[in-house]
């Protein structure tokens, strides 16, 4: 079995992990990356699209006080306002450090050019054309972790379980995916920055390695999380006609650049109903979009792959070429042409707003254990704000990377406490189709703890995730091997079903609405529930409790 | 409609022998889409590699269709016997698996502690 010892184990290479990396190692430790995927190419930083928010306009322009002000509204009251501080306040050096390292920002002369998005005071957000955030982020931050000496990089690693020793995190079990083999990681200090839960649902907008598997490494080692009923459904996610090669949350710069025409059914615009009207300019927010779209489907007008329509028929060709050039090339490739054709749309499991609960340090409270990036919760409350997600991933990764170099050198690991887990990575289980599983709890998320939630529907969720943990075996199918993705989904669903636990009793829990939570029954914001519930892993399983939300 | 994924499988070292799955045919699907359905309905041990499911990000899920290199979520699937084969200037790992990460990223090369490389 390898063995590794490092200073600073990071878990997850997407923008949080990178950052975290790139901040740890110039504060002079040791860094271990690892990625169960390859180093910055799987997790949700390479889907992005656009766009990333941050004051960084001219002088006078735009203050980080004005993003912070909106970032607390959008967030519904249950921001913890020292995180969203935090994201705000330092994210404009992040974009400029980005900057520096050659992203490539769209700009206008001297200043990086900024559009406005729904739920911002003014122009805000940057973006690398087109359609390239994401993975000019991506590859900007490989480059730089690959080029700053003290950092080991290793992919198809999928950790399975941290190791606490005295309480304290001292370290990892891994199952290497390339052999089917354990890892063992003895670090001083460790950031999950694995990225949020979007494949707990059937229809989702990022990399199908995102289960939420550092919440539940987070839970098994004593970490609380918080705000877990608050996932974000991107209400515009391509529906029809099938479109290969190209992210589903693409319309998003679409709207932001030539606005377009959200449409029932019937041809009819119907935000209005809602109290929205667009008047071809994008401000509608994401959770008043998703609840608009879902009511019209339910009642009828819904498209016909039960979505909404969306027109840029009335764009004309030049202005869509000059805005989206060669994405306009890859539409006509997948058949489409805007000029002729709407195309479908409709809410796609996309960001999850709770997550592990931390301080400003990124430091879980459990010693050794830090956070950072969408595996955090706590800075967008109930709703994030377009373009925050980014921003906190490179913030949040630069401050994690500080703190747990600071923690200095560790002791080797005890294997003793590495035991029950590596006993999990060898083991030998019985044939399961445990794709097969997977896909039944992504669609159990899916039916019952959407967007629109009820308690008999949140309850049929919940007897849904007993049933699977009733049927999947003690340990993985089969021997070791491998690439093995009938073993890699059994872990996946060891982690999924505990998390997903976590969002449907949250969820259960809060008898009210509240952005990205709205309960059929319990419509309307409750006064009485302007509070965090945070979720930690007992003797007894899951217990929640109500927080005040943080001064 | 079916689409028959006639997929080469197998470890290194041992010859290869070809499966076929027959998978339904929709139009507009990816062959990834096949190779998924696979797992779910068929076979949930097939190797092959994934991340971003649709978009074309991740460049993970490169293999040969019909004897040329292409990208499973990019190549459409056709009602027609496709042919799946792993890379064939990469190291297999298994079935349509073939070892793609930079080599100082993977485990056999990278040091097991800060201090030089592994004893």
């Amino acid at each position: 079995m390898r063995e590794f010892q490092t200073q600073v184990l990071v878990i997850g290479a997407g923008g949080a992990g990178m950052s975290a990396a790139i901040a740890a190692a110039r504060a002079g430790a040791e860094v271990l990356l690892l990625d169960r995927s390859l180093i910055g190419r799987g997790g949700a930083t390479v889907m992005a699209q656009m766009t990333v928010a941050a004051a960084v306009g001219p002088p006078g322009t735009d203050h980080w006080e004005f993003h912070w002000r909106d970032t607390l509204a959008a967030g519904r009251g249950l921001c913890d306002p020292a995180l969203a501080r935090l994201l705000c306040e330092e994210g404009p050096d992040a974009i400029r450090e980005m900057d520096g390292w050659k992203v490539g920002w769209a700009r206008d002369g001297a200043h990086l050019r900024a559009v406005q998005a729904p739920g911002h005071d003014r122009a805000r957000c940057v973006y690398v054309d087109f359609l390239s955030t994401g993975p000019a982020v991506s590859k900007t931050l490989r480059g730089v972790v690959q080029r700053t000496p003290g950092i080991r990089r290793l992919g198809d690693a999928l950790v399975v379980e941290l190791v606490r020793d005295g309480g304290a995190v001292t370290g990892a079990v891994a199952l290497d995916v390339e052999t089917g083999q354990p890892l063992l990681i003895g670090a001083a200090a460790t950031i999950i920055a694995t990225g949020g839960l979007t494949t707990l649902y059937a229809r989702n907008s990022a990399s199908a390695n995102m289960i939420g598997d550092g919440y539940a490494l987070a839970l098994r080692a004593g970490a609380a999380l918080i705000d877990m009923e608050f996932v974000q459904f991107f209400p515009i996610g391509h529906l029809a006609p099938r479109l290969i090669g190209m992210d589903p949350i693409m319309w998003d710069p679409f709207r932001y650049k030539l606005g377009g025409r959200l449409l029932n059914g019937a041809g009819e615009e119907f935000l209005s109903a809602y109290g929205t009207a667009e008047q071809d300019r994008y401000v509608v927010t994401r959770d008043l979009a998703t609840y608009a779209i879902t009511r019209e489907v339910e009642a009828g007008r819904g498209s016909p792959a039960g979505g909404a329509w969306l027109s840029f028929r009335h764009v004309p060709d030049a202005t869509l070429r000059e805005a989206f050039g060669p994405v306009i090339d890859r539409l006509a490739a997948n058949g489409i042409d805007l000029t002729r054709q709407d195309i479908e749309v409709a809410p796609i499991a996309h960001y999850h707003m709770g997550g592990i609960r931390v301080d400003t340090a990124m430091a879980t409270g459990v010693p050794g254990l830090f956070a950072a990036g969408e595996a955090v919760g706590g800075a967008n409350g109930a709703n994030r704000l377009s373009g925050n997600a980014i921003t906190e991933a490179l913030v949040f990764g630069r401050v994690a990377g500080r703190s747990a170099a600071a923690r200095g050198a560790g002791a080797p690991l005890d294997r003793t406490a590495a035991a029950p887990a590596l006993t999990l990575v060898e083991g030998v289980g019985p044939a399961c189709n445990t794709a097969a599983l997977l896909a039944r709890l992504q669609a159990a998320m899916a039916r019952d703890v959407g967007p629109f939630r009820t308690a008999a529907g949140l309850l049929r969720a919940l007897d849904a995730v007993a049933a699977l943990r009733a049927e999947l075996p003690a340990l993985p199918p089969g021997a070791p091997r491998p690439h093995d993705l009938a073993r890699q989904d059994w872990f996946d669903l060891r982690q999924g079903m505990l998390v997903a636990e976590a969002i449907i009793r949250a969820a259960l829990a809060r008898t009210e609405s509240r952005g990205a939570h709205q309960r059929e029954d319990f419509p309307g914001m409750d006064d009485g529930w302007a509070c965090n519930q945070a979720i930690t892993l007992g003797e007894a399983g899951l217990a929640i409790a109500r927080r005040a939300v943080a001064a | 409609m079916i689409a028959t994924l006639r997929i080469q499988r197998g470890m290194p070292g041992a010859p290869p022998e070809e499966t076929d799955f027959e998978v339904p045919f929709e139009p507009g699907q990816s062959v990834l889409d096949g190779l998924r359905w696979i797992r779910r309905e068929a076979d949930a041990g097939l190797a092959f590699r994934y991340s971003c499911l649709n978009a074309n990000a991740c460049k993970e899920c490169m293999l040969l269709v019909d004897g040329k290199v292409g990208y499973a979520c990019t190549l459409r699937l056709e009602a027609r016997v496709m042919r799946l084969a792993p890379l064939p200037n990469k190291k297999l790992i298994r079935d349509l698996v073939t070892a793609i990460a930079p080599p100082d990223e993977r485990l056999d090369r990278i040091a097991a502690g800060p201090k030089g490389p592994e004893a």
